[in-house]
């Protein structure tokens, strides 16, 4: 039997066990729907309570202030045209950045064809974006800045805090532009408290944090106001029209609640592991340049270039090896264009094309990591040797 | 990414990697920005193509085309392997995904700057 190691917890992770034990009751014992005043509704109605005082308690939020939905994309979806449409009266200028996940990317391209207008911050090479940068991007028309708190491909954890100092500054006595900010790589990966923060939206995605796919939510600070994405009934205070996806919010919860008891630990387990991969290529590889930042990073994200091979066979290379991992490389995607991430970081586009990503989880062993490092180091000898880049 | 057998063979055990000394035709297509590279040379004796080999930095069916194309143009005569097209490699592979097709005429396209360049070459002879 071939080994199989996963490696790509950022594209998603598994259950976990206990999450699984937790849903199970409510596809059948506790099926009832939450706005029911039976006995039937009234447990699924407790549950969900629960589950979001859960999720709400991970990021130092208020239970009313999370909006569950059906995953980061609505989430961060709401988040935008949620902002634009209920804001539009005061200002018609959203800022983000050049790194952003399509989720962001392709909404705010929707709101430029309402005629909104959108500046695309770009970051440093190591993937930060600067404060000064933000500073000199608001205008009187400003409405919402959206910078992601960590990116998924290269890692780099952004400086939200200070961002945040510059944005609450230009506000004065007005109450926007409203910040948000997708953390569906940090939640319950990297401690999070919205308080400290400072921002008034935060995406989440409960797939990312070995909850169930399917659903996620989004905070939205006391006080404000957004136009909701999906009208219907009167579910999450009206801001969500929608039966509640009960086994999904109730998975999410248990999530969540694991993530704050472990979440200590593992990050720092995961960062000595990480760190010991990137030596070990390092040494052993030549011509290997690490993408992101060196420390500013996802305790679980490497992303690493290697010159003279193109991504997808090298990942290919790994999954016959039975190693999972991602590329940025053009071939692997539907557009044929290499990571706008990568290419965003100044970074040339040959060194895009030749990108892979791993992203280490809650069951990835030293192990592991030793066996993916033999691999590679065959596959790359084997790939340079066809290549005419010598 | 749904590769046939016959890929994933030519791409886990390529034929003919390499260069020639002294070749006769040398093609190169495709640019590293586009993320394709490809290198062909051929070796001719009295109009026929007695050796062929490839460099390809690429993804896995262009290495996999890349082979191909060295295999079924071997011992063929020049105007035989003109013949020979982005069709005749995708097909002797077993099909590549829609989306790959571009790295497959890489393949063909090398072929026929390789015998441009073979001819162009004898000519000033």
């Amino acid at each position: 039997m071939l080994k199989r190691v996963y490696l790509d917890y950022a594209a998603t992770t598994p259950m976990d066990e206990r999450v699984i034990k937790a849903i199970k009751p409510y596809w059948r014992h506790f099926f009832g729907n939450p706005s029911s005043l039976h006995y039937f509704g009234q447990q699924a109605r407790q549950a969900v309570n629960q589950a979001r005082e859960k999720v709400a308690h991970l990021i130092n939020a208020l239970p009313e202030e999370i909006v569950f939905t059906s995953g980061g994309t609505e989430a961060d979806n709401f988040a935008l045209k949620g902002t634009a449409f209920s804001l539009k009266d005061k200002g018609s200028h959203l800022i983000t950045t050049k790194i952003e996940h399509s989720a962001i990317l392709n909404p705010a391209k929707f709101l430029v064809k309402q005629g909104f207008k959108v500046t695309y911050l770009s970051p440093q090479k190591d993937g930060l974006i600067k404060p000064e940068d933000l500073e000199a991007a608001l205008t009187d028309q400003t409405i919402l800045v959206s910078v992601m708190h960590a990116n998924n491909e290269v890692g780099t954890i952004e400086p939200i805090k200070e961002l945040i100092e510059v944005v609450k500054k230009f506000r004065g006595s007005k109450k926007y532009p409203l910040f948000h900010t997708d953390a569906v790589q940090t939640v319950g990966h990297i401690p999070i408290d919205v308080q400290e923060l400072g921002v008034d939206l935060l995406s989440m995605s409960s797939h990312k944090l070995y909850g169930p796919k399917g659903v996620g939510a989004l905070y939205i600070k006391k006080g404000v106001q957004l136009e909701p994405l999906l009208h219907g009934g009167e579910q999450e205070r009206g801001r969500r029209g929608s039966t509640e996806n009960v086994p999904g919010i109730v998975g999410f919860g248990k999530a969540c609640e694991l993530a704050e008891k472990e979440l200590a630990s593992e990050s720092i387990r995961l960062t000595k592991l990480r760190d010991y991969f990137i030596q070990e290529i390092m040494s052993k590889i030549k011509d290997a340049t690490l993408n992101g930042h060196l420390s500013q990073r996802l305790p679980n994200n490497i992303n690493l270039s290697f010159a003279g091979i193109e991504g997808e066979s090298m990942m290919l290379s790994l999954d016959l090896a039975g190693i999972a991992c991602s590329t940025g490389s053009a071939c692997s995607s539907n557009t044929l264009e290499p990571s706008h991430v990568i290419l965003a970081l100044g970074i040339n586009p040959e060194s895009a094309h030749s990108s892979l990503r791993f992203s280490l989880g809650k069951e990835t062993t030293k192990q592991d990591l030793d066996y993916t490092i033999k691999q590679l180091i065959k596959i790359i000898q084997r790939l340079r040797n066809i290549s005419p880049y010598k | 990414m749904a590769y046939s057998q016959k890929v994933i063979e030519h791409f886990t055990h390529p034929r003919n990697v390499g260069k020639i000394d002294n070749p006769d035709g040398v093609g190169r297509v495709g640019n590293q920005i586009c993320g394709d590279v490809m290198e062909l040379y051929i070796k001719v004796q009295d109009n026929k193509i007695i050796d062929a080999k490839f460099q390809t930095f690429g993804c896995a069916a262009a290495i996999a085309t890349s082979s191909m194309v060295t295999e079924l143009v071997k011992g063929k005569t020049i105007d035989e392997a003109l013949k020979i097209g982005n069709q005749t490699v995708t097909e002797a592979l077993g099909g590549v995904p829609p989306l790959k097709r571009h790295c497959s005429v890489l393949a063909e396209e090398a072929l026929k700057k390789a015998i441009k360049d073979y001819q162009q070459k004898s000519k000033k002879l």
